[in-house]
């Protein structure tokens, strides 16, 4: 549905976008994700033909963006980082300009109200949009993406500056449009995009550094198992313990929690579950565990890990 | 497409006060314009009020025009007309318009002074039409120039300042022209001043070479726009 090529953009000597290459399949919905700069709302604003870029193509449906820019555009609905709102005009006179503006071909009064009734707008049609809370503009920008039902949508940021049950709500509403809708949708939160799609692509500098299915993200990037320990005890006699265990392949003190306190991180190999020889040693050393807990990396660390090995890279 | 943009630029500027305070500006000086000239000089020409309004329309286009661009800039809004499926020329044509609209309902006022000298006398009516269309051909110039200005600006401020010392510089090009000692230049500065062209609209002569220079300059502005719009895109 939608295929990038080879996108770059220079502005003067720094490169924003680096050679991006990825497509989107008809109904799926991709999570763009990276950190603040990353290059994320130029890709987003070159396919939907606001920039232009330095070299690269975008293809929707069919249609090149430079080459037929008409076609492109009336297959998008897009809502930029900052939702592009006449502020002195109420939601419904906006939304009829939007709507005549996008040359919709949809019963005009029923289209709207059924846009404003998917995205809970309706009791605020007739305000104006300056008097609207930040949730309810980012909706009535939402709104506007979506009038026309177009085939793909493209959506900078979506969720930035709600609050907790404003997003949950915008998060069912992309879930809900992933059905009928391609979408494409941008954040810094990973947690978000591990929870609405069904495929992720990272971006940092400018360049991909992963596309996997959001399942496959975490345990391809992950690594070992951890473990992390607060144990009661001199260092040195619970170092001396844990060091013999068969399986451990690192063992690292955090922090200090209280006197003879701390917090250990335990690395050992997947295939061993070294959980019972570890009580048993930190027990015969004479020392006392105080909480024991187990986990795979986090999506969170695991981003942060492509992200900064990326950076690493460029020094 | 256009109708849609058209619709709403006359939407903003009459939902809002400054079509009515620019409006209420035009009205106010024009009008002591007529009654000084008119009914205290007791003259049934409106010539003196057609050459008086020239400066304030200087000062009230650069307003009407400042904020068709930048405004969108600013707020971000320029996103959804430039990823709409509407063409450059039909952004920058509804702007014009809308703008354009504001100050033809402005120039109208010279119809009903019209009507009002002709309680007493016959008015000049063929230079009262002239004349009209000369300042409706030179408002549009300037807008189509403003429009332009605000293009390549985030700040409405700029866009009007920048654009008042545009129109004053054209107004002042006679003695500019006067001041110019080689004969090419004075020629070439004298074959673009506005003010000559619209000179000859205030005799009562539809001035066809007229016509075409501020037509031109419309066309010329508005492609000018259209590549700037068009350029940012590439930068």
């Amino acid at each position: 549905m939608v295929e990038v090529k080879n996108l770059t953009k220079r502005y003067g000597k720094t490169t924003a976008v680096d050679d991006i290459s990825f497509t989107v399949e008809s109904g799926e919905v991709l999570g763009f994700l990276g950190p603040n700069g990353a290059g994320k709302s130029t890709t987003m604003n070159i396919i939907t033909g606001y920039i232009s870029s330095s070299s690269g193509t975008v293809t929707v449906d069919g249609a090149e963006i430079l080459q037929d820019p008409k076609a492109v555009k009336s297959k998008i609905g897009y809502l930029p980082e900052i939702p592009p709102l006449y502020v002195e005009m109420t939601v419904r006179k906006y939304l009829e300009f939007m709507f005549n503006l996008k040359k919709v071909k949809l019963p005009k009064a029923e289209h709207i109200d059924e846009v404003m009734r998917l995205v809970k707008i309706t009791d605020v049609s007739e305000r104006l949009i300056k008097n609207l809370s930040k949730g309810y503009r980012q909706r009535v920008g939402f709104a506007q993406a979506l009038l026309g039902n177009p085939p793909v949508l493209i959506l900078d940021e979506p969720t930035v500056g709600l609050d907790p049950k404003q997003i949950i709500e915008i998060r069912k509403l992309i879930r809900s449009l992933g059905k009928k809708h391609t979408v494409i949708f941008s954040s810094h939160v990973l947690s978000e995009v591990s929870a609405t799609c069904d495929r992720i692509i990272v971006i940092s500098n400018g360049k991909i550094v992963a596309d996997a299915k959001t399942e496959e993200l975490s345990s391809s990037i992950s690594g070992d198992e951890k473990l992390s320990l607060d144990i009661e005890g001199a260092q040195s006699t619970v170092l001396g313990a844990l060091k013999v265990i068969p399986g451990v392949l690192k063992i690292r003190k955090t922090r200090d929690i209280s006197e003879d306190v701390s917090r250990y991180i335990v690395e050992y190999k997947k295939e061993i579950d070294i959980r019972k020889n570890v009580f048993n040693a930190v027990a015969s050393a004479d020392c006392v565990i105080l909480n024991m807990q187990s986990g795979n990396e986090t999506l969170e660390e695991s981003f942060l890990k492509l992200v900064s090995e990326d950076q690493r890279g460029e020094v | 497409m256009m109708a849609a943009i058209l619709k709403r630029e006359l939407s903003s500027y009459f939902n809002s006060a400054i079509a009515y305070i620019v409006m209420a500006v035009f009205f106010g000086f024009s009008g002591y314009f007529f009654v000084g000239t008119c009914f205290v000089g007791n003259v049934s020409s409106l010539s003196y009020t057609f050459s008086n309004i020239f400066i304030v329309i200087l000062f009230l286009i650069p307003i009407i025009s400042m904020k068709t661009f930048s405004e969108e800039k600013k707020q971000k809004t320029d996103q959804a007309l430039l990823t709409s499926p509407a063409s450059l020329f039909d952004i920058v044509m509804g702007k014009f318009l809308g703008a354009f609209i504001l100050y033809a309902i402005c120039c109208l006022i010279f119809f009903v002074y019209g009507l009002v000298i002709a309680f007493f006398t016959t008015p000049d009516w063929p230079v009262i039409i002239c004349t009209t269309i000369g300042l409706l051909l030179v408002g549009g110039a300037l807008i189509a120039i403003d429009v332009f200005i605000s293009a390549l600006t985030e700040s409405q401020v700029i866009a009007a300042v920048v654009g008042m010392a545009v129109g004053l510089l054209l107004y002042m090009m006679g003695t500019i022209i006067s001041m110019v000692k080689v004969d090419w230049i004075s020629k070439a500065l004298e074959a673009i001043s506005p003010l000559n062209y619209y000179t000859n609209f205030t005799y009562g002569m539809l001035d066809l070479s007229g016509v075409v220079f501020f037509l031109s300059v419309i066309a010329l502005f508005i492609f000018f726009t259209i590549r700037v719009l068009d350029r940012k895109r590439w930068s």
